[in-house]
């Protein structure tokens, strides 16, 4: 028996829809398996890992704070994926974002107003841009394969990091760690409801983002222009598109996210630059934005998923003893997941009968004929 | 002293040169699998488990060979089978690579890892100069160079070969020729797993006898950077590998010299040299449009 691919006429609207949760569906049952593998009961387990940390307010603060770098550099993602440009390099412009957001408080930390946090976020984006218009330009320029190249500035960025806080950034204060010195006041990004939990207002940018860039992908020219172009280059060149602006304004946009995320995370969350001041959000983005279809509506629900698999981790660490390296695994599994469902949108699935096999059975059943 | 910084850079370049080989004979038959990084972090935690738990570096290689191959039929059965993007199912499969062997190597973390010896040719291994580094180096540094001349006689001078690259170039002519074009990549797929593992599997029993997470460090990524760099071509796999294994040998002799740049700029080289080369090779436009295996990443339905 194998496996054959029957094309269908139109995407198929149902299993567009469908299509993440029978993924999510799938990863919960391979994660069972796992759990079990591992030695743990898997129904505990799962419950630990999916639903006890929605269970209590300050853990859904939590849930916010990892949400919302996801969802704000997955929503620019979306923008390169669908365009057609490969931007993997999301960690390093979120690094990078962090840095040049964070040159307010630690070299001027006696420069103290109520705008030094505006200033932050807006130097952190042009900083993430500026860093993701690199492999943008060289794409455009000289040919460059921009997957390549937006990864090795992933590497460059983290050494640069490590370089200043070691180095020129170093708390003068901080017992030589590894450290900068700590923000004041106002270069910190305030919490929405301090009296409940942590959550900061990374979130709402990352909900006001999501929104403004559904807005234009699904209701303007420019999103049109993002999608002609990504599906059928040949077909925007005749449109009047121009490819190669469209690579750097998608670069652009994801850079500026993705840096909006290292600032709010650095400013809003940890209050000063260490050696790692990411889990991987960049790379997980990549899944979260493929979770959600691409759609930034979407992205927000697959970012709280996303979001729930770390602080599932820690919980089941704790609660189980399971070992946090599990998370990584869990979310390269999702990806997985979903993208073999998304094979259904464009495709029937059809099992066929080898030829030896269907020869035989017609054999057999000619006599009856 | 030259003697023993070569033998360094070819130790630094063989995993390279073998990931970059498999990859080259993947993208050949058209398919772009952005898991090499993934599969290599497996062969290494399978090399480094299997060596150690059984006290044979070779089992251990053994090893790694197969699970990097089994692994990487994870993205042929995607890419191939249910037709899903090649770029996306590459970077999901380095994600779980990375996050599996993490889980898996857990329990590895800090123990005392199994080294490969050395080959020793008697005799001709003390020759001057030359001796250590052609008769007395580790023994997949020979299977890496074994590895290099049978890509390139297979590509290039057998009827397979050309059959692999004509399912390459047009997938759709090989098709209607009665080539079986989803057959050919699916060896292509394991093959270029096989290598990587098989390149993993170097750097937790030769080049670090130990597992450390994430310990390929992005060589999966500068073997892809590679096959770009040589145009698809095995000799200059060869020559770029061990240009980067000198690049990132010298940036650590650099930094044993104590002079006064940061450690983290040398450290940054290999990178930053990927990036500067991969951008000197492709802006010959000339150059990568007629070594590019045209159908390189296209989906491929046949049609019945």
């Amino acid at each position: 028996m194998r496996l054959e691919l029957v094309k269908r006429p139109q995407q198929s609207r149902a299993f567009s829809a469908l299509s993440p949760f029978i993924a999510f569906g799938l990863t919960i049952i391979a994660g069972a398996i796992l759990f079990a593998a591992l030695g743990k009961n898997p129904a505990t387990t799962l419950y630990y890992y999916f639903v006890e940390p929605l269970m209590e307010v300050w853990s859904l603060h939590e849930l916010a704070i990892k949400a919302a770098p996801l969802i704000l550099i997955a929503v620019g993602l979306s923008v390169c994926f669908l365009s057609n440009n490969w931007n993997i390099g999301a960690e390093g412009q979120f690094v990078i974002g962090a840095v040049v957001g964070s040159v307010l408080p630690v070299m001027f930390p006696d420069f103290q107003f109520w705008f030094v946090l505006p200033l932050m976020l807006i130097m952190g984006m042009i900083g993430g841009a500026a860093y993701a218009s690199i492999p943008g330009i060289l794409k455009v320029r000289f040919n460059t394969n921009e997957i390549l190249t937006s990864l090795m500035l992933v590497y460059v960025a983290q050494l640069f990091l490590d370089w200043l806080v070691r180095g020129p950034w170093r708390n003068p204060a901080g017992m030589n760690f590894p450290e900068t010195r700590t923000f004041h006041s106002y270069a910190i990004l305030p919490e929405i409801l301090p009296a409940s939990g942590r959550a900061h207002w990374g979130f709402v940018f990352a909900i006001i983002a999501a929104i403004v860039l559904w807005f234009v992908l699904s209701k303007t020219l420019k999103g049109f222009e993002i999608k002609v172009l990504g599906q059928s280059p040949r077909a925007g060149r005749f449109a009047g598109f121009s490819a190669g602006k469209m690579t750097l304004f998608a670069f652009a946009v994801s850079g500026a996210m993705a840096g909006l995320a290292g600032i709010s995370e650095v400013s809003g969350a940890i209050g000063q630059l260490r050696p790692a001041i990411s889990p991987g959000y960049g790379f997980t983005a990549i899944i979260v934005a493929f979770l959600g279809r691409l759609n930034p509506l979407g992205i927000v629900a697959a970012g709280l998923v996303l979001a729930l698999t770390y602080l599932g981790g820690e919980a089941a660490q704790i609660s189980v003893g399971l070992s946090d390296k599990v998370v990584r695994a869990f979310q390269g599994m999702i990806l997985f997941f979903v993208l073999a469902c998304d094979t259904l949108i464009h495709y029937q699935i059809r099992f066929v009968k080898s030829k030896a096999a269907t020869a035989s059975l017609a054999a057999a059943q000619v006599p009856n004929v | 002293m030259f003697e023993a910084i070569v033998i360094t850079i070819a130790t630094a370049a063989t995993p390279l040169l073998i990931a970059a080989m498999g990859e080259l004979v993947v993208e050949r038959s058209g398919v772009l699998n952005l898991g090499v990084e993934g599969m290599m972090i497996m062969g290494a935690v399978t090399g480094f488990s299997v060596a150690y738990m059984t006290g044979s570096p070779w089992l251990g290689v053994l090893a790694a060979i197969v699970v990097g191959a089994l692994f990487s039929l994870l993205f042929g059965f995607l890419t191939l089978t249910l037709v899903t993007n090649q770029v996306a199912t590459g970077l999901a499969l380095t994600l779980l690579g990375l996050g599996l062997s993490g889980m898996i190597g857990e329990s590895f973390v800090g123990l005392p890892g199994v080294k490969m010896g050395t080959v020793n040719v008697p005799y001709l291994s003390e020759l001057p100069y030359v001796g250590r580094l052609l008769f007395g180096q580790d023994p997949i540094f020979y299977i890496s160079i074994a590895l290099t001349i049978g890509v390139s006689w297979f590509l290039f001078y057998t009827k397979a070969g050309l059959t692999l690259r004509s399912v390459g170039d047009n997938h759709a002519s090989a098709h209607a020729l009665g080539i079986r074009v989803i057959a050919i990549r699916y060896m292509a797929i394991m093959f270029g797993g096989a290598c990587a593992g098989l390149a993993g599997g170097y750097l937790a029993l030769v080049y670090v006898p130990q597992w450390v997470e994430g310990m390929s460090a992005g060589r999966g990524w500068i073997a892809l950077a590679l096959v770009v760099f040589a145009s698809w071509r095995p000799g200059r796999v060869l020559a770029g590998a061990y240009l980067f294994g000198a690049v990132s040998i010298g940036q650590l002799h650099a930094q044993a010299l104590g002079w006064p740049i940061p450690s983290q700029l040398l450290s940054a080289l290999p990178y930053l040299a990927t990036i500067i080369v991969l951008v000197l090779i492709s802006r010959n436009k000339r150059l990568t449009m007629v070594n590019t295996p045209a159908s390189l990443g296209q989906p491929f339905v046949p049609d019945r």
